[in-house]
């Protein structure tokens, strides 16, 4: 017997229109607690969209329901931090003012000296990325919004941002929702996947992003699906 | 004649420091010729006070407040930037400024340049109460305004009301211009807000050092402009400026020092 509790969002017949165009529309699906979703789709498919509308950033229609008293973390796909002379500490706490700056970076395995002090302009892609998951996390969030958290990362450390995800997730039962174009590490880092296309073109376990013909439907023409 | 040289300092100082303070974001937001064109906003308020017969600084402090807002729900409305809707209101307050004017030009001089010699104890109390509340909000905002420059989401996302700050803040400029404006004049008060913070900015690899540098350098530029001005007998606003100029020189050399040094 299934538990309505168990679900931490569910999302129903939810459509998106900005400028009298349909960005997203026919999108359903719904997520325990604990659970890593990716959520794939080609450029322009309405992935950041639907994030923005989960944090209730745009106007929609349908529903979005969260589980009472969560507390949800963003991290966007672009930050501007060039121009602005911040360092990573400064950064930090202005996510949460007292926060476990150390610890927070220690989480996110940025733990060598003196980068807390260093500024957020001169940083890597990847420690970057590891920077904002720490910003992230350091409210204590139940559920992870990230959007993309291996752009600008090279090639080789992409892996390890996932590893390091993985390990939050065992250690704090975070619930988390990633939109990535790294299929190659969606099988084996994430438990299901949502494929967007304007809208909904699979919703299931993350194991068959391996089948081909999967990601020609969710890659190729779009073709929506109910389920 | 000393008490109103004291005074000028003291405004010179206040003004000088809130004004860089303010400006330490200006410069991040790349909008530092916002500050600048928003001080020839008060021009039409300086000359109806002088017409009318009223204190023109009101005046000025009216206008430059009502644009404020006009320009903030104007950038809401049409999604036009800040700069293009500020270019165009200082266009047309200047034009509308001169005109109004007419032939009084000590009054225009005045306006345009600064007349310290008007400064007393009242202005003095009114400047510094002011900028201390400029500075005491500024600092309210700060975080709120940093986080949404560096991603506008992640600000909402933190429940930051992103355009209720951005009000709140060009509501603080135009307080800080109208009070400046007795030191510096319209046309040069903007630098106060500009030159002080680029200075702060070459120095510095933190947000904490670039906006007390910044409030710091727009105080002494106020303070050695005024002083200048009183021993070489010439109008203070572009003393002024030359000290933020010399400052912004200093820092530029630092800088260079300490990449070789590095």
């Amino acid at each position: 017997m299934e538990d309505s509790s168990d679900y931490l969002l569910k999302v129903s017949n939810l459509k998106v229109e900005l400028q009298n165009q349909i960005i997203l529309e026919k999108v359903n699906f719904k997520i325990k607690r604990g659970t890593t979703l990716a959520i794939v789709g080609p450029n322009g498919a309405g992935k950041t969209v639907l994030f923005k509308t989960l944090l209730n950033l745009l106007p929609y229609t349908g529903k979005i329901e969260w589980a009472k008293k969560i507390k949800i973390g963003y991290v966007p796909q672009n930050i501007s931090v060039k121009d602005i002379p911040i360092s990573v500490k400064e950064f930090l706490s202005y996510s949460r003012n007292g926060a476990d700056i150390e610890g927070a970076l220690n989480a996110v395995r940025l733990n060598n000296a003196g980068i807390a002090n260093q500024s957020l302009g001169v940083l890597s892609g990847g420690q970057l990325r590891r920077v904002l998951i720490a910003w992230a996390i350091i409210d204590k969030p139940n559920v992870l919004l990230f959007d993309e958290p291996t752009v600008g990362v090279d090639v080789g450390g992409e892996e390890s941002i996932f590893v390091m995800l993985n390990e939050l997730k065992k250690k704090t039962d975070i619930t988390m929702l990633l939109i990535t174009h790294d299929i190659h590490l969606v099988k084996e880092y994430t438990d299901e996947l949502l494929g967007l296309n304007k809208c909904m073109t699979f919703f299931g376990d993350s194991q068959r992003i391996a089948e081909p013909l999967l990601q020609q439907k969710i890659y190729g023409e779009i073709v929506c699906s109910n389920t | 004649m000393l008490d109103t040289f004291i005074f000028s300092l003291i405004v010179g100082a206040a003004v000088g420091f809130s004004a860089g303070y303010l400006g330490s974001i200006m410069v991040l937001e790349k909008m530092a010729l916002v500050g600048d064109a928003m001080s020839h906003v008060a021009l039409p308020g300086l000359a109806l006070g002088v017409l009318m017969g009223f204190n023109p600084l009101l005046g000025g402090f009216i206008f430059l407040f009502v644009s404020a807002i006009l320009i903030w729900h104007l950038g809401r409305v049409t999604k036009l930037s800040f700069e293009t809707l500020v270019g165009a209101a200082f266009t047309l307050a200047l034009a509308i400024g001169i005109l109004l004017y007419g032939d009084n030009l000590d009054a225009l001089e005045a306006a345009l340049f600064g007349d310290i010699t008007k400064v007393d104890l009242t202005y003095a109390v009114i400047a510094v109460a002011v900028s201390l509340v400029v500075v005491f909000l500024t600092r309210f905002i700060y975080r709120k305004i940093v986080l949404g420059l560096i991603s506008e989401e992640l600000a909402i996302s933190k429940g930051i009301n992103v355009a209720r700050t951005n009000l709140l803040y060009l509501l603080l400029v135009s307080v800080t211009v109208a009070i400046g404006i007795q030191v510096t004049g319209t046309l040069l008060v903007g630098f106060l807000v500009v030159t002080p913070a680029a200075a702060a900015r070459i120095v510095s690899m933190n947000l904490s050092r670039y906006f007390v540098l910044s409030a710091i350098f727009g105080a002494i530029s106020a303070i050695s402009g005024i002083a200048l001005s009183s021993s070489l007998n010439i109008l203070p606003g572009p003393l002024v400026v030359i000290s933020g100029v010399v400052i912004f020189v200093v820092a530029l050399v630092v800088r260079r020092q300490k990449k070789i040094g590095s």
